[in-house]
């Protein structure tokens, strides 16, 4: 196998472990954890266009420039956007941290009910339920002896 | 240079599994930042030392950093999930 | 369910994206400006390393970019953490090992920094990198000693001076008849350390800006109230 298919499918693999860490977990730090992993991925993506055969870093040495280089703009491109990643990342946590001091959990589904009662009480509707939930069994109607 | 590259992919991709399957934040949190010093062996490879140097501060000092700061805030440092 | 038809989107993208995989040229997609800028970035702006030369004077506007990007990020941090109480015990300070550590590597960790910035045009290296490591520079003896906090209003005033600064450095290049953020000075000799124009004094800017920021999220995040 050749490195571009290498590292092409590291990419890949990198970039799909990573959606796997949003779409599955239900706590949310692993979420976070798999947003941090989805961008690298997606930068390691980026720079493998930049790369040639037999090509070296766009750097002078002694003897002067060298003669096949790489090409550096994806090179700078990736350079911000991983500096990006941790502005991200920590806008991310600092999130995760009131969420916590909010909804006193960090599990997503218990925060996504909670979510929804404030919203219904706020709006002085009641919950969204299903047609098919069992209505509760009053007692008025039964004793009639 | 194929055989590099394999082993450090498939460490990196090793990693990056077991940060998700890890049952433990810290050991989760230690494989992440395999997954970036792996990340930035490639960059290497791959002739772009800016970038490996911006990768191996950011990725394997800065995100752990700030990830374990946010732990230790919410109490998950210690105990498992 | 849910985590089924999560699974059969994971491998329908899978598939997708290496379906991709087969119809683009691999290496090199085909955008030639990089040749281009090899070529011509020795002589037209004078730095050792062509990276530092893309990151600042050909795209020099998407650097004060990503700038403001990563200043909007850790103000809004900055705004949501809450102050910690004044009446919470305070934290107490660390072993031997970590206090003398912490004052070993601190003037290391500066000196790396620093050099790591002002060479930025000539080695790999620049004012993103040598920015973090000041940044953690800053924050080892604050795990050592949690009761000494960073002064928060010099933080805010270094980097806004160095952001301030940036802009201005790039101004100047107006004033001269040429386009915004347009290198100054002249070329000087490739490879020395004052050569490539106002493009080290840039660099010492961003340096010390995203230091400065990065230094001040890590202090509040890590003053802030530890929820139990």
């Amino acid at each position: 196998m050749e490195m571009g298919v290498i590292l092409f499918m590291a990419a890949i693999g990198l970039m799909l472990i990573g959606i796997a860490g949003i779409v599955f977990p239900s706590h949310l730090i692993r979420i976070i954890f798999g947003i941090a992993l989805l961008e690298a991925g997606a930068n390691l993506l980026l720079l493998l266009s930049s790369f040639k055969e037999g090509a070296a870093a766009p750097i002078m040495l002694e003897t002067g420039f060298p003669q096949n280089m790489a090409d550096p703009v994806p090179q700078a491109l990736v350079l911000t956007a991983i500096v990006i990643g941790v502005g991200i990342l920590a806008l991310a946590l600092i999130l995760a941290l009131r969420v916590q001091a909010a909804y006193g959990t960090l599990d997503m589904r218990q925060v996504r009910q909670r979510m929804e009662r404030d919203i219904a009480k706020q709006a002085g509707i009641s919950m969204p339920s299903s047609i098919q939930a069992p209505r509760p069994i009053t007692t008025h109607g039964a004793d009639d002896e | 240079m194929e055989l590099i590259t394999l082993i450090i992919t498939s460490v990196m991709l090793a990693s990056a599994l077991a940060v998700l399957l890890l049952k433990d934040f810290l050991s989760a949190l230690a494989a992440f930042s395999a997954v970036s010093l792996a990340l930035s062996v490639l960059f290497v490879l791959l002739q772009a030392p800016d970038v490996a140097m911006t990768e191996a501060a950011i990725g394997a000092g800065l995100s752990s950093v700030l990830f374990a700061l946010a732990l230790r805030k919410l109490g998950i440092w210690r105990s498992g999930e | 369910m849910r985590k089924a038809t999560s699974a059969i989107f994971l491998l329908g993208l899978g598939i997708l994206i290496a379906a991709i995989y087969q119809q683009l040229t691999f290496y090199g997609s085909g955008v030639n400006i990089g040749q281009a800028i090899n070529g011509m970035a020795a002589n037209q702006v004078g730095t050792a390393n062509i990276v530092t030369s893309v990151v600042l004077a050909y795209r020099g506007l998407d650097t004060l970019v990503e700038l403001s990007i990563l200043f909007t990020a850790a103000t809004a941090g900055g705004m949501l953490l809450g102050r910690r109480k004044p009446t919470a015990q305070p934290d107490t300070n660390g072993g031997f090992v970590l206090r003398a550590g912490a004052d070993l590597f601190f003037p290391l960790l500066l000196v790396v920094g620093i050099y790591i910035i002002v060479h930025g045009h000539l080695t790999p290296g620049g004012g993103f990198q040598g920015g973090v490591i000041l940044a953690s520079a800053f924050f080892v003896p604050m795990l050592a000693r949690p009761g000494h906090q960073l002064d928060q209003r010099w933080i805010a005033l270094v980097e806004g001076l160095a952001g301030a600064s940036f802009i201005f450095i790039g101004l100047l290049a107006m004033i001269g008849g040429q386009a915004f953020l347009s290198t100054l000075f002249g070329k000087g000799e490739l490879g020395e350390l004052f050569s490539a124009g106002s493009l080290p004094l840039l660099y010492t800017a961003v340096g010390l800006k995203v230091g400065a920021e990065l230094a001040g999220l890590l202090a509040h995040l890590s003053d802030a109230e530890a929820l139990d």
